[in-house]
């Protein structure tokens, strides 16, 4: 191993850069749309949520990378859904211990990451064929641009859709007594829709090379 | 009229390629087309030739709503002044009416069209008139009593995600009034449903619910008070038709609908197709729950009162048949129609939580008005490649 790589090269940097912007799972790759949907009414589950699916992410990813030469391609699903689904448990139970209330509002969504599509995609598509080290960082890139998607998104649902932000009251009283009115649709998931199509419809005017041509 | 034409003449070169304010072209065609007769031409290949552009169109249709538009006005001083108990001339009721709606005709013009201009002058477009009838529409399908801003707020969001989203006008896949309709629903449903936003400042011991709301709760009552409900608030079906029950601006008077329906079939515009399979849906279903009868809301309501309750005629007239949401073929539109009407009944008496089902009804029908026209299609292409093979 002569040619060692530095930690941050830019191969390794944009690993971990691509995903927010140019190759984000949700706004380009269209994965993970489900639970962007599911738990974007607040930010506070968005948040945890992005941390849970990191932590799954990566690890999944360097586990699966680990074993990627040892693994029978014709029973690699299975393989990598038992990794998942024993971190996901994991994830799961931290939660319960620790943030409670949190884990009641994500409800099921959390063992649901095991169905993320965005988790199945990258261990497909990267650990698969790739060293642990630029899995790890894949992984951990992925879960980023995922939670970046996911909390712009409930940021605007949460604000007009509660007028709080991460549970604070942020629009005053004096609004409301003018007759100011949360917008009940934005707690709806089809707005959750409609703002991750705003997004992608913001970043593909800005960024041309992201439109398909067909 | 020729002063007019010349001084646009004048300014046109400003706005052209080179122009000062080359920029602004689009606004620029809109208002001289708005104004003239436009006289552009096409340089290649066949085309026909026909007076009535989208702008005209448009316009007949606009024409087709006054009736229903002067009406609600009447209607609202009407409610008013029937509710606080005062009695009061028909210019009075009328007077109190028009100054009740303008405002939300004017937000809804100036929210909508100035989205329209400013998109049109980002993307070098044309401006296109489909907000005409659109920005009519909005006001006459809210209640009296919604706020404005709530009304502005549903217009942009109408000709956004509505509208501009999928390209502009001509193709959409929803009709926009009713997406801005359905964006308030949802929104702030206490300023949409109740019996507190269908009649302008009424008095608080009047009970302003719609025949729908009331109708509503005949599911869950039983003998004698179903009896009682429908006998108070459902038995004028005269009232009903004429329009004079609280309601949405414009929907009230079937009356009204009807003069605007003849418009718009005589001109052409309409399709009465749809407007006819509406309604004939709309009774099978009512005839199905009269059989049916197993609550008091399938029992007491009539098929036909259906028919002249709440939005479902303006929905049928003016909504459904918007040539770019409804489907393109004649069989089409007679399932398309048939299912708007059938599902129309269906939500509004299966689900009281929506009693005002006539827009959920149109939007989910526009959703699958291509599928509808597909297989139209492709089943015509099948029965013409038997007829072939037949013969050879």
């Amino acid at each position: 191993m002569s040619n060692k790589e530095p930690l941050f090269s830019t191969k390794n940097k944009k690993l971990l850069t691509n995903p927010l912007g140019s190759d984000n799972p949700i706004t380009v790759q269209v994965l993970g749309i489900c639970s962007a949907l599911a738990v974007t009414a607040k930010l506070e589950p968005a948040v945890v949520m992005t941390i849970s699916v990191m932590a799954v992410l990566a690890l999944a990813n360097v586990i699966v990378s680990l074993i990627r030469n040892t693994i029978p391609s014709r029973i690699r699903i299975i393989v990598q859904l038992v990794v998942v689904a024993a971190l996901v448990i994991l994830v799961d139970q931290v939660l319960k211990a620790f943030a409670y209330d949190v884990s009641k509002q994500l409800s099921v969504f959390v063992g649901l990451i095991i169905t993320n599509c965005i988790i199945m995609g990258r261990l497909e598509a990267f650990a698969l064929g790739n060293k642990p080290l630029p899995a790890f960082l894949d992984g951990i890139g992925n879960a980023a641009g995922y939670g970046l998607i996911l909390v712009i998104v409930a940021f605007f649902r949460e604000l007009l859709g509660s007028g709080t932000l991460y549970g604070f009251k942020v629009i005053p009283q004096a609004f409301y007594d003018m007759g100011y009115q949360n917008n009940g649709l934005m707690i709806l998931p089809p707005m959750a829709l409609v703002v991750v199509g705003i997004i992608i419809w913001v970043q593909r005017s800005k960024d041309k090379s992201l439109i398909e041509s067909n | 009229m020729k002063a007019l034409r010349k001084f646009l003449d004048k300014k046109k070169p400003l706005f052209e390629k080179g122009g000062k304010f080359a920029k602004l072209q689009s606004t620029f065609d809109a208002f001289d087309t708005f104004l003239f007769v436009p006289d552009h031409t096409s340089k290649t290949g066949t085309h026909i030739k026909d007076a009535i552009d989208l702008k005209r169109t448009m316009s007949v249709v606009v024409l087709a709503l006054i009736p229903s538009l002067l009406f609600g006005m009447y209607n609202i001083g009407y409610q008013h002044f029937l509710s606080v108990g005062e009695t009061a001339a028909l210019m009075d009721m009328f007077v109190y009416g028009l100054i009740k709606v303008l405002p939300i005709i004017v937000v809804s013009y100036v929210v909508g069209l100035g989205i329209e201009f400013a998109f049109a002058q980002m993307r070098g477009h044309a401006v296109n008139e489909g907000f005409l009838v659109s920005g009519m529409l909005i006001p006459l399908v809210m209640p009296v009593e919604a706020p404005l801003w709530m009304v502005a707020v549903s217009t942009a969001f109408a000709v956004v995600i509505g509208k501009e989203v999928f390209g502009g006008t001509g193709m959409n896949i929803w009709n926009p009034a009713l997406v801005a309709r359905a964006f308030f629903f949802f929104a702030y449903p206490s300023k949409m449903s109740g019996d507190a936003v269908w009649i302008a400042e009424k008095a608080d011991t009047f009970s302003g619910a719609t025949p729908l709301a009331h109708a509503a709760t005949l599911v869950d009552a039983n003998g004698e008070i179903a009896k009682s409900i429908f006998e108070q608030h459902l038995s004028n079906a005269w009232d009903m038709f004429i329009g004079l029950i609280p309601g949405s601006i414009g929907e009230t008077s079937t009356l009204a609908i009807l003069i605007g329906a003849v418009i718009l079939i005589a001109t052409g515009i309409g399709s009465w197709r749809i407007m006819l399979s509406v309604f004939v849906g709309g009774y099978a279903m009512g005839a199905i729950f009269n059989l049916i009868g197993a609550n008091p809301y399938m029992e007491l309501i009539p098929a036909w009162q259906h028919l002249i309750m709440g939005g479902f005629a303006f929905g049928a007239v003016f909504m459904a048949t918007d040539p770019v949401s409804a489907t393109q073929t004649t069989r089409g539109k007679y399932i398309y129609g048939f299912l708007i009407g059938f599902l129309a009944v269906l939500i509004r008496v299966m689900n009281a939580g929506f009693p005002e089902a006539m827009m959920l009804a149109i939007l989910l029908m526009n959703t699958f008005a291509p599928l509808i026209d597909h297989y139209v299609v492709q089943g015509n292409v099948k029965r013409r490649l038997k007829r072939v093979k037949v013969k050879a």
